[in-house]
């Protein structure tokens, strides 16, 4: 944990992982028993889900919900369905768990092998959504023509991570090999590649416009490389694709590579360990892999009241089951004793003002968090700024009170969300 | 699912740098000591009952009030000592029991408490209870007569007041060194000019008070006071006096940069140092009270939510 400098006066600097040269490769960790997969949409009880309890799956076939909505999850492994049932995450985020009880005798499903000779935007939409680093494709669809160009990432979104470099060093080859089919199905010549400094020689062989960013948590945020790539501003409450700017990791891009190449969807996802004592280690693992079976591998153990971290520190999310499992994009999986955790206090904000100076986004989160605290998030938002926020959490990070700042950020982007669907709804 | 531990479920960051506001207040204290100490040093133990009884009135205020609103207790902070510290620092050391008592009840209670306490309150606690009090029983604090019978070895007369009445004849007696050494009368720790000096240097390099406003305030008292002496220097004072006299230090490094009653954006940082210092000098040499800083940062306190809106576009804002 960086604490800070004893000269408080000095900026804190919060560096970025750097991705150690000549590591040995990340352990692959199997499923032990089953594994468990999300699709993004809730089970309705009437709905006739194309797929059922005691249904056998291969390895790579589409589960799809039902025959209108194109939500699915690909089965990462082989095996039997053996429960499906609701979960609810984050922020009142619905998916349907889908459990399979791994088989050891692996069998290929060949429904996207058949396509992949031929790859358009149609099939890497219809397969490939849910690969390692989660490559979304809903842009080039929802805004047909306007995207111009992509960003792939080879800095990682958050501190201890290190998957989107490995990528680089080690699948060179692969993202060259899916840029040039991003190219060919999104008709998009503009790619531009982001790394730290110290892969720049490795990023060359991509074959995209390489650029350098900052090694200083949060220059890898989009937003922000909008601004230092780009020299783009992206508006209060906009996505960088309305801009026309998507953004892929490169572990998704050499999934997209590897796909095409190889005739299968690839499952197997590299992440951060971060054990109790701060030791990192990089793992890759099925996605849908229960955490328990990596921490297993690794012989930590979990007590009473300790935190389990999906994610990087400052941007990640706890969780409450060691049951839960590695998704697609999972980048780290973070162990925090008990002893050690940071909690927030009940304090108000004593405006000394350190948020409001860290804050890349010039919010003045002083006067902010006020009004969110007491429930005020329209007066927030249009006096505030609250949707200028990007989300880096360095405000709470620094709060000498120990506020929630980035939980209140959050939780009032997300009641206002609510609040205007219902508005639009009665409207 | 059975067999669980339950771990701990919360929201991102799960990292902290590790500030927290008793770190920030105790080390505000201890900046403070050196000055403190060496009031105690010239007053005697007279000083060192009053800086005692005042830390220890404050806490029990603190605690008072945190138990009638029934709130969870508060004075581990540190923040209700170090008020009461602030406070005593600028009480002459002669000061009456119950001067102290009410001092640190109208700091503490009405300073803080009724706005509602820690962050809430709107001007510096410390200079509610001290601008009350000066007002109330204005004889007590009249350095030149409640020190009346300590000896010390330097010119016993308040300088600020040696200033007003007399003119620069007035405080030829005076060197800057002497002053900067503590060599003057007021408040037990307002004397010792070094000292204070070197606390301020201290909190604004671990970053507990914003450099921009005592920088500024000093900035702002020095200019003033400056462009006075220059138009005529027989009755006013040198800008170096300004500095070193009364109440400006501790007002730079302890009670303009307070928290909650001072802005944080740069451009309003700079605005309320400035006019803080401004005004200082003009109730010094023009108003009707010896020393202004007290006073001239409660006014600026009072500026400082308008001030604040000055300040950087948002990220993506529009307009």
């Amino acid at each position: 944990m960086i604490k800070q400098s004893f000269i408080g006066l000095a900026k804190p600097q919060i560096e970025y992982e750097v991705l150690v040269a000549g590591q040995p490769e990340p352990q692959l960790i199997q499923p032990s028993e089953k594994i468990t997969l999300f699709l993004e949409k809730s089970p309705v009880p009437n709905d006739s889900i194309l797929f059922n309890v005691g249904d056998k799956v291969k390895t790579g076939q589409k589960l799809s919900y039902s025959a209108d909505t194109d939500t699915y999850v690909i089965a990462s492994v082989t095996g039997t369905i053996s429960s499906i049932s609701a979960f609810a995450g984050d922020y009142g985020k619905s998916h349907t768990a889908i459990s399979v009880d791994v088989d050891n005798n692996e069998e290929l499903d060949d429904q996207f092998a058949e396509l992949a000779a031929n790859p358009t935007l149609d099939t890497a939409r219809n397969f490939l959504s849910g690969m390692p680093g989660n490559p979304s494709f809903k842009a080039f669809s929802e805004t047909a023509e306007s995207i111009h160009t992509i960003i792939i990432c080879g800095v990682d979104r958050d501190l201890l991570i290190t998957t989107n470099q490995y990528a680089v060093k080690t699948h060179i080859k692969a993202i060259k090999n899916g840029i040039g089919i991003l190219k060919q199905i999104t008709g998009v010549d503009n790619i531009l590649m982001t790394v730290p400094q110290h892969l720049m020689q490795d990023a060359i062989a991509g074959n995209a416009q390489v650029r350098v960013v900052d090694s200083e948590y949060p220059a890898t945020l989009p937003h922000l490389m909008m601004q230092s790539l780009l020299d783009q501003v992206v508006p209060a409450g906009k996505r960088p694709e309305e801009m026309g700017v998507c953004f892929l990791s490169a572990e998704a891009v050499a999934s997209i590579g590897r796909a095409f190449d190889e005739g299968r969807i690839p499952v197997t996802k590299t992440l951060t360990l971060v054990d109790k004592n701060g030791d990192k280690s990089l793992v890759s693992t099925i996605i849908g892999t229960p955490i328990s079976d990596i921490l297993n591998t690794y012989g930590i153990t979990l007590h009473e009241k300790d935190r389990l971290i999906i994610g990087g520190p400052m941007t990640g999310s706890a969780v409450y089951s060691e049951d839960y499992p590695v998704q697609a994009d999972t980048d780290a999986i973070i162990v925090q004793d008990s002893e050690n955790l940071d909690l927030v206090s009940d304090y108000p904000c004593i405006n000394c003002g350190d948020c409001v100076r860290i804050c890349p986004a010039n919010i003045p989160i002083n006067m902010l968090v006020r009004f969110l605290e007491a429930g005020q998030y329209e007066e927030a938002a249009d006096q505030y700024d609250l949707y200028s926020c990007i989300d880096c959490g360095l405000c709470s990070y620094v709060c000498v009170s120990k506020m929630p700042v980035f939980h209140y950020i959050k939780l009032a982007k997300y009641e206002l969300g609510r609040m205007h669907a219902a508005e639009a709804m009665n409207a | 699912m059975l067999n669980h531990n339950k771990l701990i479920v919360s929201h991102a960051p799960f990292w902290h740098n590790g500030s927290s506001i008793s770190v920030r207040s105790y080390h505000t204290m201890i900046a403070a000591l050196p000055a403190v100490l060496i009031g105690i040093f010239q007053y005697g133990p007279r000083a060192l009952g009053v800086v005692s009884l005042s830390i220890s009135l404050a806490i029990i205020w603190e605690l008072a009030i945190n138990k009638v609103t029934r709130r969870t207790v508060s004075i581990g902070d540190g923040n209700a000592a170090l008020i009461g510290l602030l406070f005593a620092m600028l009480l002459p050391a002669t000061s009456p029991w119950w001067l102290v008592a009410t001092g640190t009840f109208v700091a503490v209670v009405i300073g803080k408490h009724i706005y509602g306490g820690i962050g809430g309150n709107p001007f510096n606690p410390v200079l509610i209870g001290f601008a009350i009090l000066m007002v109330a029983w204005r004889d007590f604090f009249d350095f030149n007569e409640v020190l009346v019978n300590y000896d010390l070895g330097f010119a016993m007369v308040y300088p600020l007041a040696a200033a007003k009445h007399l003119g620069t004849a007035g405080i030829e007696s005076f060197s800057t060194a002497g002053l900067l050494l503590g060599q003057q009368t007021g408040g037990i720790g307002s004397n010792f000019g070094l000292g204070l000096i070197l606390g301020g240097m201290y909190l604004i390099a671990r970053g507990f008070i914003r450099w921009e406003i005592s920088l500024s305030f000093l900035a702002g008292v020095f200019i003033t006071a400056l462009l006075f002496h220059i138009n005529n220097s027989e009755l006013y004072a040198g800008p170096f006096f300004h500095l070193f006299t009364g109440y400006t230090l501790i007002g730079a490094f302890f009670l303009a940069p307070e928290d909650s009653s001072s802005p944080v954006n740069f451009i309003p940082m700079l605005i309320f140092g400035v006019g803080a210092g401004i005004m200082t000098v003009l109730i010094r040499n023009i108003g009707s009270f010896v020393d202004g800083v007290p006073f001239a940062i409660l006014l600026m306190n009072l500026v400082n939510p308008i001030c604040d809106k000055i300040r950087p576009k948002a990220l993506g804002k529009v307009g």
